[in-house]
């Protein structure tokens, strides 16, 4: 008997069936919680900007893509960081001009490691938990340019903030087999006598351009 | 009924006169009922004033108490530690001795949920449909002390005068098991003169458990010298409960400190007339 | 045959383990502020979230569901995750496990390698349950802990004393001590941003030279085959992303049914784990994705005994459990003792009735009753399991085992056990007993009190005072009462 089909055995086994079948199951399962919320657009953009500046989160609010470029300018002036790196085809228009940007053509990890800044855009967003997610691959990159770099700049649509998570991760679900990673605020840890300290690895620091 | 003014309420009540609060003045007598009395085997011979105290409040409150001689324990001491089929018998015998009881009352939390966690299971367990049956129509008149004031006879002020500070202990049964949250702090702050103060910290568990206080006696020592420092804290005289199990452990660290703090289970306290020098406790 | 839980086979019994713990006062004041902490947090964020009781009672329904028909669940897994490009290996226990990874390590390891291939590996419990690092190191593979609580726990030799915050024993002192040795820092100091910026620096090299990951997971994902990791530092997306085979260990009973149950989860356990609404960073992916992290990912699904939970309802609940150690967090006798005192690398409630059952109840016995079944464990359970029912549930086999041997038959334990339990069940005998020790106490009384009582009684009277049996029994009043025609 391989592994398998001894494991196999042994819960059926254990369950007295020659193979179970969960029928329906599933979708009888009792779900009273809460799944959507009738919370505006406003109220929702209101708690997730509170979230993110709960996170020491860097927020620029812009009216349109056109301000893109400029929002970008600003953080990173502000942050004293000369060049950007860009998953591949990133549109132009939205690259401020006057600094070095680099689109991530299948980069080494040594290349990326020497980035500070990487901009991406998003797939859905989390008001109430102030999440982010990132369905990789295309314009949000792949998972390691998000990584390596020290300053993650994403740009959030409005319209892709949610109320709460169930709605985001139905947003989502349609690319489920995609690498996805969900940030909530910068990485950290409470290992040293329950202090909580941040940015133990990944981007440090996170800017959000809210674009409307 | 009788129209009597407020300030003769408590006096009203010791004479087993209930006052309607909701209707203002008017009293009623309350419809007496007959309630058997399980008094729970460790009450029987370390806390017999607990028991005391339950049949002369009961009897002032107009009601008739039986004692079905019996009865002896409810078996949770041989369940918990593991001795399941050592219990069975015991619950048969409870099952047996109460079957035809109206209302019954047990000045014992952990007695209580026992019989509401595992007696069902354990008819199951014995494959017995009849035991089952007689578990499952016998549940629902039994109560736990404060339970069958508050709830069954819908009474919250006693007329009870013990003019001292107190500190409540939610013993975990009644607490988690039982749901019993608000219902002994109403008990007691209708007591006239009693002050009562919050215990810090109050939900965490004195370290009694059953045989744990014995089979893990340095674990329950470390746990009961955390709820002796909350008690201590409070600078109340009294700490109180629905449990002698867990004041027994908290007044055993307390006295062995050179505490005075004395422990007097709730009964005690909801029967007092005179206070602690009337000679209870 | 060889299911393993840690070390836990060789472990003391509880009450010898606690007493040891409890004379260290470090780790309990360490433990007592940890648990506080964290025990406060959580309680915010679920009083913010009115729809808790639903989601705890959701979370349970889905583990119930899934673990009643768990074959098929996780055949479905194994389906969509090789569909994918994954590969899925079964492991029936410890050795066969530690068995696969070492031999996928070594296909993957360079050849031309004169030292001995390293693996980076993230937080998980499964690997300390069957041994992996000693299985590894035995091999001639070194595994370096990324997690920083697990780096200081393996750096310092030490064991793991909490599900979630493992070295929550350690203050920063010891931990500046043990990263100055290690890390080749003399001058570095105790501040946590100090320390944790040392650790960043050391693992980030790490990070992008090593080839091979091992990592755990919290969810398996039947219907798409995606595994997700819960993490909040980071390094499990390091170790996820940046090397190129990815070898990822998953209890059986990790499998839930569907990508949109993580709706629940992912509200869950963050809250139960370390009280935030979200932790920094979930990991989620599907097999392979070309250009897109480690091309190579083989999953080890595990049973180690956990296969034995699954025939009796009661014991089933046990693995609904989705490690978030709030149960831990809650227990008031964690707290006196810590972690290390199960002698398992599970503990606290959860631990006291996983480690016995994986082990058939071989080891870890006095485990079950390292309790007062006071319920605050089941009050923060995410997935409602009921652990003082099943603590009581695994006393009763305990017992029923050792009333087999001649050995237990003639414990003290049972012999009083059977001696009260024929006391309660005849009313004159038990009247009988009452007189009888009202009597047998006279030579323990000291001025009121009683004192050295003996056998097991003897563990009251060594810390508490106890008064003496009164001379009149509720019973007796009541037939004196009778006899006055008092009553009515």
């Amino acid at each position: 008997m391989t592994a398998r089909e001894e494991i196999l055995a042994r819960i059926q086994g254990a369950l007295h069936v020659r193979a179970s079948d969960p029928a329906n199951g599933h979708g009888q399962i009792e779900r009273t919680y809460t799944r959507t919320t009738s919370m505006t657009e406003h109220q929702t953009i209101d708690l997730f900007i509170d979230r993110l500046v709960d996170y020491d989160t860097e927020v620029i609010q812009v009216s349109n893509d056109a301000g893109i470029a400029a929002a970008v300018a600003q953080s990173m002036t502000k942050a004293q960081e000369t060049a950007l790196l860009a998953p591949a085809g990133f549109p132009q228009e939205w690259l401020p001009s006057g600094i070095a940007i680099t689109f991530d053509e299948s980069l080494s990890h040594e290349a990326l490691d020497a980035e500070k800044t990487v901009i991406t855009t998003c797939e859905a967003a989390v008001a109430s938990t102030g999440t982010i997610f990132l369905v990789h691959g295309g314009l949000q990159g792949r998972r390691v340019i998000t990584l390596l770099p020290d300053h993650h700049i994403c740009i959030v649509r409005r319209s892709q903030v949610f109320s709460v998570l169930p709605e985001a991760l139905t947003a989502v679900t349609s690319s489920a087999t995609k690498p996805i990673t969900t940030i909530s605020g910068p990485s950290a840890t409470s290992d040293i006598e329950m202090v909580r300290i941040r940015g133990v690895h990944g981007p440090r620091s996170l800017t959000v351009i809210l674009v409307s | 009924m009788w129209l009597i003014p407020s300030e003769c309420e408590p006096r009203a009540v010791r004479f087993g006169i209930q006052p309607d609060r909701s209707s203002g003045y008017f009293l009623r007598r309350p419809t007496p009922l007959r309630i058997a009395l399980f008094v729970a085997c460790y009450n029987d011979t370390l806390f017999p004033q607990t028991g005391v105290a339950v049949t002369e409040l009961l009897e002032r409150l107009g009601h008739t108490v039986e004692f079905p001689l019996a009865q002896t324990c409810c078996g949770q001491m041989h369940y918990n530690t593991g001795y399941h089929g050592e219990a069975v018998p015991l619950v048969r015998r409870f099952v047996e001795l109460f079957r035809d009881a109206e209302t019954v009352c047990v000045p014992s939390a952990s007695c209580v949920a026992m019989m509401r966690e595992h007696y069902e299971l354990i008819a199951r367990n014995e494959d017995d449909p009849a035991l089952l049956a007689e578990v499952q129509a016998l549940l629902p008149r039994v109560f736990e002390f404060s339970e069958l004031l508050t709830k069954k006879l819908k009474v919250t002020d006693v007329g009870a005068h013990f003019p001292h500070s107190v500190t409540y202990h939610p013993s975990c049964h009644s607490l988690r098991m039982l749901n019993i949250r608000e219902e002994p702090l109403t008990l007691l702050r209708a007591v006239d003169g009693l002050n009562l103060i919050e215990l810090p910290n109050r939900e965490q568990c004195c370290g009694f458990g059953g045989t744990f206080a014995v089979k893990n006696m340095d674990v329950s020592t470390a746990m009961l010298a955390e709820k002796k420092a909350c008690v201590i804290e409070t600078k109340a005289e009294v700490v109180t409960s629905l449990d002698n199990s867990c004041l027994m452990q908290i007044y055993g660290g307390l006295h062995r400190d050179g505490s005075n703090v004395r422990t007097v289970h709730i009964a005690e306290i909801l029967n007092s007339v005179k206070g602690l020098a009337g000679g209870n406790a | 045959m060889s299911i393993r839980v840690g070390k836990a086979a060789k472990a003391p019994a509880f009450p010898i383990a606690a007493h040891k713990a409890l004379e260290n006062n470090q780790l309990r004041a360490n433990v007592r502020r940890a648990t506080t902490t964290i025990r406060n947090k959580r309680a915010l964020r679920v009083e913010e979230m009115p729809d808790w009781e639903a989601l705890r009672s959701a979370g349970a329904a889905i583990k119930q569901h899934t673990l009643a028909h768990l074959d098929h669940y996780l055949e479905e897994f194994v389906a969509n995750c090789e569909r994918a490009g994954g590969k899925v290996h079964w492991a029936r226990d410890a050795d066969e496990a530690n068995s696969i990874a070492i031999n996928l390590i070594r296909t993957y390891a360079p050849k031309d390698s004169t030292t001995p291939v390293e693996v980076i590996k993230v937080k998980t419990m499964t690997s300390d349950e069957i041994q992996m690092n000693h299985a590894l190191e035995a091999a001639g593979i070194t595994p370096i802990e990324t997690d920083l609580a697990d780096m200081i726990v393996q750096l310092g030799h030490d064991e793991p004393s909490h599900i979630v915050v493992p070295a929550l024993h350690k203050n920063r002192t010891e931990i500046r001590d043990i990263f100055r040795a290690s890390m080749n820092k003399p001058e570095l100091t105790d501040q946590p941003e100090d320390l944790t910026s040392a650790a960043r620096k050391y693992l980030r090299e790490r990070f992008l030279r090593t080839k091979i990951a091992v990592s755990g997971a919290n969810f398996a994902i039947a219907d798409t085959g995606t595994v997700c990791v819960v993490e909040s530092e980071g390094n499990g997306r390091m170790c996820l992303t940046l090397p190129e085979v990815l070898i990822t260990l998953v209890g059986i009973e990790k499998v839930i049914p569907s990508f949109g149950d993580l709706e629940v989860y992912l509200q869950t356990l963050p809250r139960s784990a370390t009280g935030e609404r979200m932790n920094p960073y979930n990991s989620l992916w599907t097999g392979v994705t070309p250009g897109d992290g480690p091309q190579h990912f083989h999953v080890i699904l595990l049973d180690n005994g956990r296969t034995k939970l699954l025939e009796d309802e009661m014991e089933r609940e046990t693995l609904q459990c989705i490690r978030c150690a709030a149960c831990l967090n809650a227990c008031p006798v964690y707290r006196e003792t810590g972690g290390h005192a199960y002698g398992s690398i599970y503990s606290g409630p959860i631990g006291a009735i996983l480690s016995p059952q994986l082990q058939s109840l071989e080891h870890s016995r006095s485990l079950p009753y390292a309790s007062t079944l006071c319920g605050a464990c089941y009050e923060v359970c995410p997935v409602k399991i009921n652990i003082p029912e099943v603590l009581i549930h695994l006393r009763g086999r305990v017992v029923r085992e050792d009333q087999k041997t001649l050995k237990g038959k003639l414990g003290v334990e049972n012999i009083a056990m059977q001696a009260a339990a024929t006391i309660f069940r005849n009313e004159r005998r038990y009247e009988a007993s009452q007189r009888l020790a009202r009597i047998g106490q006279l030579a323990f009384e000291r001025k009121g009190m009683l004192t050295n009582l003996p056998g097991m009684a003897g563990g009251w009277t060594a810390t508490r005072d106890l008064k003496p049996i009164p001379s009149h029994s509720f019973r007796d009043w009541w037939k004196s009462r009778k006899k006055k025609g008092a009553s009515n």
